[in-house]
């Protein structure tokens, strides 16, 4: 089966964020960058499912130019090629601007199964999967902890709230959004580095996909929240702080 | 295009909670506005629920009911508030932000071209329309939202974000939307939901919880929280990257896709504090949040706080906790 892995390149985890001068947006330049989490593990499900059923995956991502990175680390890690949409202004699109270049990229493709994390860890949207399926006519389901492949059609593991599941059977082709912890992930082997220089990275301009419609979601301004609660912090060393921590637990909440 | 739509949950004949806070979002959006507030509930056999909903301060309920609606689906659930909305033309549909709504809203949003403004946590009124406010970088920034476009504007409320308990009551005419759904449209088969084995630990109980996060790095660290734990008499807990990583089992989890906790007090260790930790502690009557950077969102709800290295802070504590129990 060909599977498409759409991944998006994210500034690393625990960054100091600084907002840029425009307050468009965070300042980019002293930080580095990663694969989004949940789309980290819609990859390592895309590779196992490859293992299982044989086929190809094709990693897919639109980003500017520094995301090469992330794709070639997809690359290392067993994807077999990938799509690159690559673009210096992406950011002004919004959900359904990049859903529209993925999916223009996608088409060509004919997958039977579309994977993507959940939801991005900078933007947080949770919906690019959805709107893709959506553009693409395919059926789709959200927020999935496993996925089993019969033939022409799948049978997923849907998290609901507060611990519950559900079945969905559907038909392929579809896309699913993939949560964080479906699988365990793998590090990329000195033996995958070394083959993902080989691999095909094919460069995909919004030109020739067609423009993406204007955002209908616009951001205005980014800010640093206001803090809604007074928080006490403790100072001093390690044991100093602790003492003061526990003094407040025995006298003033009583725990101890 | 006028009017507010507040699109209500229910599974399986009862209430969703969030509902009620996108309706008291509703509530005061239209006054804001000075445009009218409708509600809107799909299902089928879902007649008992109604009354409680007309009970509210609305200019109407509207009730889309067919049996393809009985299981939620999202090809039938996007088709029939499609219709609904063509037929009514609010200027803003407004979601609780729930799993179920995060599967179908995106895409009834992109049948009217536009981009559904997801996990909002309040709004303001600029230039005489509403600025949405959503969280980005896992609630490390916030960011003002514009709806633009003909249509009508998309928008989903993050849980707590507003009061239930201040939706006005009032009196609400009913009507009934029968939409055109077909069989053939609805292209997944679902189950019905399940709970994987019954869960031994209950979180909810517990009085003191030491709630450990991605600050802890690895495995073979667990040991140094789990000695607070032991020194406090606590339940360990962790949020959702530790259990993925099995360094905990899932039922320690806390969050929206965990157990929802209110113990005296709750210690978040390497917890940054992401929104789907936070639904699920931050009704703790203490907070207390041990981590390395200052700027972390746990900071945003708790009421003690230490800027340091878990590895050096923790240690200390339980230093702390056994001599002052042994006082």
């Amino acid at each position: 089966m060909k599977i498409v892995v759409a991944i998006k390149q994210v500034p690393v985890r625990d960054s100091q964020l600084r907002i840029d001068a425009g307050r468009h947006w965070i300042q980019e330049d002293d930080l580095s960058f990663e694969i989004n989490e949940p789309d980290a593990y819609a990859l390592e499900e895309a590779l196992q499912l490859k293992e299982k059923h044989g086929g190809e995956v094709v990693a897919l991502c639109a980003g500017p130019a520094r995301a090469a990175q992330t794709i070639r680390e997809a690359l290392a890690k067993g994807a077999d090629r990938a799509i690159h949409i690559e673009d210096e202004s992406l950011r002004e699109l919004d959900t359904l601007g990049i859903a529209h270049l993925l999916a223009g990229a996608v088409k060509a493709e004919n997958p039977d199964l579309i994977l993507t994390g959940l939801q991005s860890d900078d933007l947080g949207y949770g919906q690019t999967g959805v709107v893709l399926a959506e553009l693409l006519g395919v059926p789709h389901s959200t927020i999935i902890m496993q996925v089993v492949v019969n033939d022409s059609t799948i049978r997923v593991k849907r998290e609901l709230e507060n611990g519950w599941f559900q079945h969905i059977d559907m038909p392929l082709p579809a896309v699913l959004t993939i949560q964080s912890g479906i699988n365990k992930l793998r590090y990329a082997t000195l033996m995958g580095i070394k083959k993902a220089k080989g691999k095909e990275i094919r460069r995909v301009t919004v030109g020739e996909i067609g423009a993406a419609p204007e955002a209908t979601a616009v951001l205005e301004r980014v800010y640093v929240p206001q803090k809604s609660k007074q928080t006490q912090i403790f100072e001093g060393d390690a044991k100093q702080a602790a003492a003061q921590l526990v003094e407040k637990l025995k006298f003033e909440v009583r725990v101890i | 295009m006028s009017g507010i739509l507040v699109v209500m949950e229910q599974q399986g004949g009862a209430w969703h909670r969030m509902s009620w806070e996108t309706l008291a979002a509703g509530q005061q959006l239209a006054k804001d506005l000075g445009q009218p507030l409708f509600a809107a509930v799909a299902g089928q056999g879902i007649d008992s629920l109604v009354p409680e909903l007309a009970d509210k301060k609305l200019d109407k309920v509207h009730v889309v009911s067919h049996d393809l609606l009985r299981q939620y689906t999202s090809d039938a659930y996007t088709s029939a508030l499609e219709q609904l909305i063509k037929a009514h033309g609010p200027s803003h549909v407004l979601f609780p932000h729930t799993y179920q709504v995060r599967d179908f809203a995106p895409k009834l949003a992109t049948r009217f071209n536009t981009t559904l403004i997801s996990d909002v946590i309040s709004y303001h009124i600029d230039g005489g329309s509403p600025v949405f406010v959503r969280q980005m970088f896992q609630g490390k920034l916030n960011a003002d939202f514009r709806p633009k476009g003909s249509g009508p504007a998309f928008v989903s409320l993050q849980a707590g974000a507003y009061r239930a308990e201040n939706v006005e009551a009032g009196s609400a005419p009913v009507e009934t939307f029968t939409p055109q759904l077909d069989a053939s449209q609805i292209r997944t088969k679902p189950g019905e939901p399940f709970r994987e084995a019954a869960r031994a630990v209950d979180l909810t109980a517990a009085e003191i919880i030491v709630s450990v996060g991605r600050g802890i790095k690895e495995k073979d660290n667990i040991p140094v929280v789990e000695a607070l734990a032991a020194a406090l008499g606590a339940e360990l807990a962790a949020s959702r990257p530790i259990c993925d990583n099995g360094w905990l089992p899932m039922e320690r989890q806390v969050g929206s896709s965990g157990q929802t906790v209110s113990p005296k007090v709750y210690i978040a260790i390497g917890i940054s504090g992401a929104i789907q930790h936070l639904v699920g502690m931050k009704g703790s009557k203490t907070i207390v949040a041990i981590n390395k950077d200052a700027n972390a969102p746990i900071f945003e709800v708790a009421d003690y706080g230490i800027v340091g290295d878990l590895f050096e802070v923790v240690p200390a504590l339980v230093d702390a906790v056994k001599k002052a129990k042994g006082a």
